[in-house]
């Protein structure tokens, strides 16, 4: 052990990590990458059934051949060559209340979080009250037949064949070097299923399973809704989920049934050391629909486009994201959708602000196969900037392959208004709150898709991020 | 402590270093309603706008004292709590912010107590009412869309919600449509009591038709040229500023 310490690069980590089994120790002195010793160990720690194992082992052998990727924000900050530092088999590995960042938790004070909530939220508690919302959200709507669990309870359940035909075949090992990561080290999640023809009334919200051990870091979230069903999903929470091991590679998969629609909203505020490098995607079947609603706050760097692919005839997608940058970050979001079936259409509109010499670009991908005839895309975005040091950048890429497409693309980038900043002066606000009004309204066509809760939530978020001082 | 509202004293005001106001002094007291009058580039709206603390002007040399403060460096939010308010001839668009929402935010933010939603919502309502504003107005987003009448109408509706002890309004453009011109009258009426004081920037007559003037003031080249009461204001209405300023443009 004492030689093993030597080799630890991110000192704050707890020993534990590494306190997997004494006798792999030697392994793992010898290579600090992944080895497949590690993840049989995850493997076998979650008592994974024998096709996951190989799932697991066949993505690690991907993860090894596969490129980080270099046409996005730097990642560098990442120690890709000590990778198993982010690999956490075990709950185990909290850090000390003492040791989160102050802002973290001035940042819970501002927004309320009762403080059980907030030892939780900060990695470094145990499961809190909620829980017990969860249970009784769980029996309402197991009642219709829906299934709402963690996966790894999922793995063993009543629709482990689901899992085993679905689990990672909308995003694949294949896909990307953290894709793959994913399917070899991944932890925690939910699982939703939801049989034909069921409507379920009240949004499912992944807050309450927020404790998984593992979650907020590798977790896996694996929707499936049936012919004609209906489900709202919110994933995540406005408070800033901290972790003292800053990679995340989290995959959300959703199969959308023929006729079924999906709205999927997230907020989320990453700690600002997190590397968030989360890939989610829909597959939709004919007359499908899928809606993201998605806000991207926190992190050091992100590269987040939630991917649509509207597989059946007149299937739809909408997506409405906000992206907020301060010092430091660089935030690279947008949205990526396939046009397979016939008469599909895509509608991209997002939003996104930058301050304090933050950078926030805009990424969007639209493909129109050869097939996809009289199918309908539009993108909007719209950036502000509050100073000179904040940059915005807008990459659309279009790849159209037919001819009977209507598609259009709009781009605005502008700074916040130094008249209007008078003008609600005038009328006593201070200038931070006048900004912080203007961007709140800015922010608005996003808040309005989202439940009230949440949208206040963001309001207090955008607020909070607002008055962040430099540094 | 004199009795003035307002004191303006030697006040040289410029923009993009060029000097606009030249050495304008004016006292207003509680209970009058001062008309000030010019043509166009005299310095009108740089005064006003010097007294509300528009960041694009910079005060060269003179003083702001309201309620008998200094208030020459103070920030715009600090003067409006303290109780002035101008009235902008062009009032920005602030995309999804309701009036109400903005309104009350506002209120807040002068009074130091944020209404409840619905008591203050019927406060804005019987307002709007006043004005012959429609209800629907509250869950617009302020100023977006708006015609200039209805710009006008919203920036008299803040002047009753926020009652201040300064009311400026400038109402440079002769272009105001029946509407606006009715929404100024009509709220000049209304706010309009022995403890308040207005200044207001117009050649407008029917805006100020059965309006007890105090004092008028002519600027012309960034100085008060001329003093007077309602007769002045007639006479420049009537004449223009030929008179005054010996029929040269001396600008």
């Amino acid at each position: 052990m004492p030689d093993f310490e030597e080799k630890t690069q991110v000192e704050e980590i707890d020993r534990s990590l590494y306190d997997f089994k004494d006798k792999v120790d030697a392994d793992l002195i010898l290579d600090s990458g992944l080895t497949r010793k590690i993840v049989e160990t995850i493997s076998e720690e979650k008592n994974d059934p024998e096709w996951m194992r190989q799932f697991r082992l066949k993505s690690l052998e991907y993860y090894n051949s596969l490129e980080i990727p270099n046409w996005g924000p730097p990642i560098d900050g990442l120690d890709m060559d000590n990778i198993v530092t982010y690999v956490r088999p075990k709950g185990a590995m909290h850090a000390k209340w003492e040791e989160v960042p102050e802002d973290i938790k001035n940042t819970f004070e501002r927004l309320g979080i009762p403080q059980a909530e907030r030892a939780s939220l900060a990695g470094v508690g145990a499961q809190y009250d909620s829980e017990i919302v969860y249970h009784n959200v769980k029996k309402e709507v197991a009642a219709q037949g829906v299934i709402y669990t963690d996966i790894e309870s999922a793995l063993r359940g009543p629709k482990a064949d689901l899992v085993e035909k679905y689990f990672m075949k909308a995003v694949p090992p294949t896909d990307h070097k953290f894709a793959a990561l994913h399917g070899a080290v991944w932890s925690g999640g939910s699982f939703v299923y939801v049989p034909e023809g069921v409507s379920v009334e009240i949004p499912l919200q992944s807050y309450f399973r927020l404790n998984a051990p593992g979650a907020g870091q590798f977790e896996h979230t694996l929707i499936i809704v049936e012919k004609g069903a209906y489900l709202h999903f919110i994933e995540g929470c406005s408070a800033p989920k901290y972790n003292i091991a800053n990679l995340h590679a989290g995959c959300v998969e959703i199969f959308v049934g023929e006729d079924a629609r999906v709205r999927y909203s997230t907020i989320e505020n990453w700690s600002k050391n997190m590397y968030n490098l989360n890939t989610k995607r829909a597959i939709v079947e004919k007359g499908g629909a899928i809606e993201w609603v998605s806000g991207s706050f926190g992190s050091h760097t992100s590269y987040l486009y939630p991917m649509s692919v509207l597989k059946g005839d007149d299937s739809r997608m909408e997506y409405t994201g906000i992206t907020f940058a301060g010092n430091g970050q660089n935030l690279d979001t947008g949205a990526k959708v396939v046009h397979i079936g016939k008469n599909t259409s895509s509608h991209i509109s997002t939003k996104s602000i930058s301050r304090d010499g933050g950078i926030s670009n805009f990424r969007s991908e639209v493909i129109i196969n050869k097939n996809a005839v009289d199918s309908k895309s539009a993108v909007t975005c719209e950036s502000l900037m509050l100073d000179d040091q904040s940059r915005s950048d807008t990459i659309p890429v279009s790849d159209i392959r037919n001819s009977r497409v209507d598609i259009g693309h709009e781009a605005r980038i502008g700074r916040i208004s130094e008249e209007a900043i008078f003008y609600l002066m005038s009328r006593g606000l201070s200038e931070d709150d006048a900004k912080a009004l203007i961007v709140g309204g800015f922010a608005e066509p996003i808040a309005k898709e989202l439940p009230v809760e949440y949208a206040v939530e963001m309001n207090n978020l955008i607020n909070l991020e607002m008055k962040g001082s430099i540094g | 402590m004199s009795d003035a509202l307002l004191e303006v004293k030697g006040l040289k005001v410029s923009a993009e270093d060029k000097q606009i106001l030249k050495g304008v002094d004016l006292t207003v007291k509680p209970g009058e309603l001062h008309v000030i009058l010019g043509q166009n580039g005299a310095g009108k709206s740089t005064l006003v706008s010097a007294i509300m603390g528009d960041p694009s002007y910079e005060v060269d040399d003179g003083q702001i004292i309201f309620d008998g403060e200094d208030i020459t460096d103070e920030k715009p939010d600090i003067r409006a709590r303290k109780g002035i308010f101008m009235s902008f001839q062009n009032p920005e668009e602030i995309p999804g912010v309701t009036v109400e929402n903005f309104l009350r935010t506002a209120k807040g933010a002068i009074t130091g107590v944020k209404d409840r939603v619905i008591p203050f919502r019927k406060e804005l309502l019987s307002k709007m009412a006043a004005l012959d504003m429609d209800a629907s107005y509250a869950e617009r987003y302020l100023n977006v869309g708006f015609s200039g009448g209805e710009k006008k109408k919203t920036e008299i509706l803040q002047l009753l919600v926020l009652n201040p002890k300064l009311a400026i309004l400038d109402e440079t453009d002769s272009g105001l449509d029946v509407d606006a011109v009715r929404a100024v009258t009509k709220g000049i009426a209304e706010f309009r009591n022995k403890d308040n004081a207005i200044i207001i920037i117009t050649h407008n007559a029917k805006i100020l038709e059965g309006l007890e003037i105090t004092a008028s003031h002519v600027i012309s080249d960034g100085r008060v040229i001329k003093n007077g009461g309602s007769e002045l204001v007639k006479e420049v209405i009537t004449n223009g500023f030929g008179s005054l300023i010996g029929g040269a443009d001396n600008a």
